[in-house]
């Protein structure tokens, strides 16, 4: 009976999401969009909460959920009653960047739960211990969290003018050396290895994921950051849809995946407003250079 | 390959809803009007902090006495919940500016 209504409680959450989405995109409804998507996260939390069971087992810690609830309620309440107006943008960052940050525990938590139960197996391979698609939901998870997380908070620290512009030559030659390497220590490293052995190379795979998203936002110029920041939450959507499919919840896959396609779209639109190009945003500094180079050439 | 292919079979449902969902997603906001760009992505961005339910399921299930798992777990359930409040309520704000400045 539980378990049943909350399936349908879910299919209510992601029917909320997808009108909201579509209210908000309309100037007279936009307001009211929010509040509905706002409605049906809330019943989707409480649902979980009190009613989610796994093999018959219910949910505990409850303490914990709660209190962690209510410390992010007030802290998230006050936070945003206290921002001026001016600094809106700066605030969605910081806010898309604890969506990915949240993704990225979850993996870890995740990650150990499989270390703590496979750790006392004698050289077991982690590919041996779990499903390649069920690591490749937690690593993904944890990989493009990170990336969100750590990309938000540079922006942020941009639009508030705590962080300059900072390039170098052959920055993106090496980001994407670098993303190679995440790849290189999730795939190659951390995947094939010993149960026991498997945690340094996954730490090392989301410290790699966390610079990444310090060195993907850097070079790009504090005029671009919105659209950076419409990115980033897209990417975020993303990774909370990897947890959709880490507990086969519905409502985490839609959600995600919708802000995910929908962030995307909004990313290019917004390049489209300011008459650029995402390329263009993306790698600007390279981009401008190079054009300033065959224009006076 | 069969092993691929099994794996498209298993999780035929969920591949369904990832590519309608895409389609979806991409169809809602086809034809937002550019004054809404930002408080889209924000409504966007707390709609994402469903990440939160993740979170409580992860937090839920840890053994009591994992100390470093439900520290992380408390940490991530913070994290998602200042998402979702925050979000939901900086759009609010945002919208509500918009209302002002029409009338």
């Amino acid at each position: 009976m539980g378990l049943s209504l909350l399936t349908v409680i879910y299919l209510l959450g992601s029917v909320t999401f997808i009108v909201g989405l579509k209210m908000l995109s309309h100037p007279e409804t936009a307001r009211k969009g929010n509040l509905l998507a706002a409605a049906g996260m809330t019943i989707a939390i409480f649902g979980t909460i009190f009613l989610y069971e796994e093999d018959g087992v219910k949910l505990h810690n409850y303490a914990w959920i709660f209190g962690g609830l209510a410390i992010g309620t007030i802290t998230g309440l006050m936070a945003a009653k206290k921002v001026k107006m001016t600094a809106m943008p700066e605030m969605v960052s910081l806010f898309n960047g604890m969506g990915g940050a949240c993704a990225m525990l979850i993996s870890v938590v995740e990650f150990d739960h499989i270390y703590q139960v496979h750790k006392a197996t004698e050289s077991m391979s982690l590919s041996a211990a779990v499903p390649f698609g069920h690591y490749l939901t937690i690593i993904a998870g944890a990989i493009i969290g990170s990336i969100s997380f750590a990309g938000s908070v540079v922006a942020w620290g941009k639009l508030n003018g705590r962080i300059k512009d900072f390039s170098f030559r052959g920055q993106h030659i090496f980001n994407l050396i670098l993303f190679a390497a995440i790849l290189m220590a999730a795939f190659f490293l951390t995947y094939p290895s010993d149960v026991q052995h498997a945690r340094m190379p996954f730490y090392i795979t989301v410290g790699l994921a966390l610079l990444y998203g310090i060195f993907f936002v850097l070079p790009i110029g504090g005029a671009d950051m919105p659209v950076v920041i419409s990115l980033l939450n897209s990417f975020t959507g993303v990774a909370a849809a990897c947890g959709g499919f880490l507990y086969n919840n519905q409502v985490m896959l839609t959600g995600g995946i919708l802000v995910g396609a929908a962030g995307t779209l909004l990313t290019i639109l917004m390049c489209k407003a300011m008459n650029r190009s995402l390329v263009n945003v993306l790698v600007g500094s390279f981009g401008g250079k190079a054009g300033a180079a065959s224009a006076s050439g | 390959m069969e092993t691929m292919l099994s794996w498209i079979h298993a999780n035929i449902e969920i591949i369904y809803i990832v590519i309608l969902s895409v389609f979806l997603g991409i169809e809602v906001i086809g034809r937002v009007p550019s004054v809404l760009h930002t408080p889209l992505m924000s409504g966007a961005n707390a709609i994402h902090g469903v990440v939160i339910i993740g979170a409580i399921i992860v937090m839920g299930r840890v053994e009591a006495d994992n100390y470093a798992a439900l520290i992380v777990g408390f940490l991530a359930v913070i994290l998602g919940t200042l998402n979702v409040v925050g979000g939901f309520m900086v759009t609010d704000r945002m919208l509500e500016m918009f209302k002002k400045k029409k009338a």
